[in-house]
């Protein structure tokens, strides 16, 4: 019984320790990627590349799931304040929720199913198959030449993708709201132009959505460098990218949230 | 002649796991060498120290008289530019065509103009026998192919030094034939240092200047190929010859046969 007891100590503390390794290994490896950003702007075609990849591949998800989160917005709030005699107000409800909320934290997730998994499986099977390893035998920098713009392609990528999701999501709250329930437009626009603020609300989204997409690309990139050169080990990272940038996306909206919109 | 890699008394250990005991040796300008062994005898884990990818734990390597143990990170890469590496299956970059992979490390370290860089990943590319094939992605290659494209990605700013990890892995008879020849021809074309790591015995003591035998971690034998082809060493006679039994035993060490199949208990 006693050694039982030790074992779990033990494996909790392991748990841990590899836990903290790792965090601080991820941190260090989010430094060197800054500080070998350079050839990232010298070199904008390789951006650019990664946008491309990253952000414009990933606009069919981000604009049909946009679309039927706004219309679901829609007629889930409209069926709610109708009973209070609130219906012009739903184009309301339908963009606050998305540009403060779900624009940025639907799209991140959508971006770290979509572009993330595929970042570390490219990465991991690169290390796999010694190409990372290539590179540096011909004195090229991995992290400057591939790592470096990737995360600025993901970076630059996700705000972009949110607004898009958010500006598709008001167009489908729009077809539902006053296409198809009848919801006045001039009302519908009007209450949406006079309660949506500039600052508060959609700089506070992009915000958010720059935050997310620094988070979910440095964890992709990172597990694919940090994966195990096998079949198994690129399969089990690209796992850990979606499930922990699932969960860092969660975790840092409710931390920025209650930071931006405290009290108001 | 002069040495362009003397590694001197170097002991290396992955973790608690020894990989190399104590080796030294000796690889001159312009010749050939080869380092064989079994696998997992420390046969890479040395090219990688030459490439200064691993730190030795204890001894010295040095490189063209830049000690590796010690080595910055600014001196490493200018030193690896003057340095190519073969790897066991190419390694190729697999979004760029053939061409694009040639021309990668010329784009990376120079300021050629463009149709420059072109003609010079042509001309490498042509010296594989491979300039019809430029606009092949690697998924579209052979496996020699490859192996020839990536031989051509090695000797794109005419190295110095060119490493082979394992090159004739896999490969067909004419295939291992055209590397194997290549390996050479290139070697003295280019004026420079070749390494080749293999277990291929036959192949690679045709085209080597002198063979390194490594076995457990240590360098047993070493010569030129007709020293090694005439040497009554136990290991290399086997390893040599291909025979299926020797100092290298045919049956992993176990418990006797008949306690294993439990005869010993049906007797007792």
């Amino acid at each position: 019984m006693p050694e039982r007891v030790v074992n779990n100590v033990r494996g909790i503390g392991r748990a841990v320790f590899n836990g903290i390794w790792r965090l601080g290994y991820a941190s260090a490896f989010f430094l060197m990627i800054l500080m070998r950003s350079g050839v990232s702007f010298r070199r904008p075609s390789l951006t650019i590349k990664e946008i491309y990849t990253a952000g414009v591949l990933s606009l069919i998800i981000i604009v049909v799931s946009g679309l039927f989160v706004g219309m679901v917005l829609a007629l889930q709030g409209y069926e709610t304040l109708q009973k209070y005699g609130s219906a012009e107000a739903v184009g309301t409800l339908v963009a606050l929720s998305l540009v403060r909320e779900l624009g940025p934290v639907v799209a991140a997730l959508l971006f770290a199913s979509r572009a993330g998994s595929a970042m570390t499986a490219e990465i991991g099977l690169m290390k796999a198959t010694e190409q990372i390893s290539a590179m540096e035998m011909m004195a090229v920098d991995p992290i400057a030449r591939v790592i470096g713009p990737r995360f600025w392609g993901g970076v630059i990528s996700m705000p972009l993708l949110a607004a898009i999701f958010s500006a598709v999501g008001v167009f489908g709250g729009y077809l539902i709201a006053v296409v198809l329930i009848g919801v006045d437009a001039g009302a519908f626009w009007s209450q949406m132009q006079g309660a949506v603020d500039f600052e508060r609300d959609i700089f506070n989204g992009i915000i958010k959505s720059v935050v997310f997409g620094i988070a979910v690309t440095v964890i992709a990139l990172f597990e694919g460098y940090d994966a195990p050169p096998t079949a198994e080990g690129v399969s089990g990272a690209t796992t850990r990218t979606v499930v922990t940038s699932s969960l860092a996306i969660l975790g840092l909206d409710f931390v920025l949230t209650a930071f931006m919109f405290r009290g108001a | 002649m002069e040495n362009l890699v003397e590694i001197k008394d170097v002991s290396f250990a992955y973790g608690f796991r020894p990989v190399l005991k104590g080796i030294s040796m000796t690889v001159p300008r312009g010749k050939v060498v080869s380092i064989m062994g079994l696998s997992g005898c420390g046969k890479t884990t040395l090219l990688r120290l030459i490439a200064g990818a691993l730190r030795p734990r204890k001894g010295e390597v040095k490189v063209a008289g830049r000690l590796m143990n010690r080595i910055d990170h600014a001196g490493l890469y200018a030193l690896r530019r003057k340095m190519g590496m073969l790897y066991q299956f190419g390694a190729l970059f697999t979004d760029l065509s053939a061409l694009e992979n040639v021309a990668f490390q010329i784009r990376e370290h120079t300021d050629l103009p463009e149709d420059m860089v072109q003609d010079l990943a042509l001309m490498k590319l042509h010296a594989v026998g491979l300039r019809g094939a430029h606009h092949l992605m690697p998924s579209e290659l052979s496996g020699g192919m490859a192996r020839r494209v990536a031989l051509a990605r090695a000797i794109a700013l005419d190295p110095m030094l060119i490493m082979y990890d394992e090159p004739f892995t896999g490969l067909d008879p004419i295939s291992m034939g055209v590397i194997s020849n290549l390996v050479r021809r290139l070697n003295d074309a280019l004026g420079a240092t070749s390494i080749v790591v293999t277990h291929d015995v036959q192949e690679t003591l045709k085209i080597v200047d002198y063979v390194y035998f490594v076995a457990d971690g240590a360098i047993v034998v070493h010569g030129t190929p007709d020293e090694i082809r005439k040497s009554d060493a136990p290991f290399v006679h086997q390893f040599v010859w291909g025979e299926m039994d020797g100092p290298l035993p045919f049956h992993m060490p176990g418990a006797p046969y008949a306690t294993d199949l439990g005869l010993k208990a049906a007797h007792a």
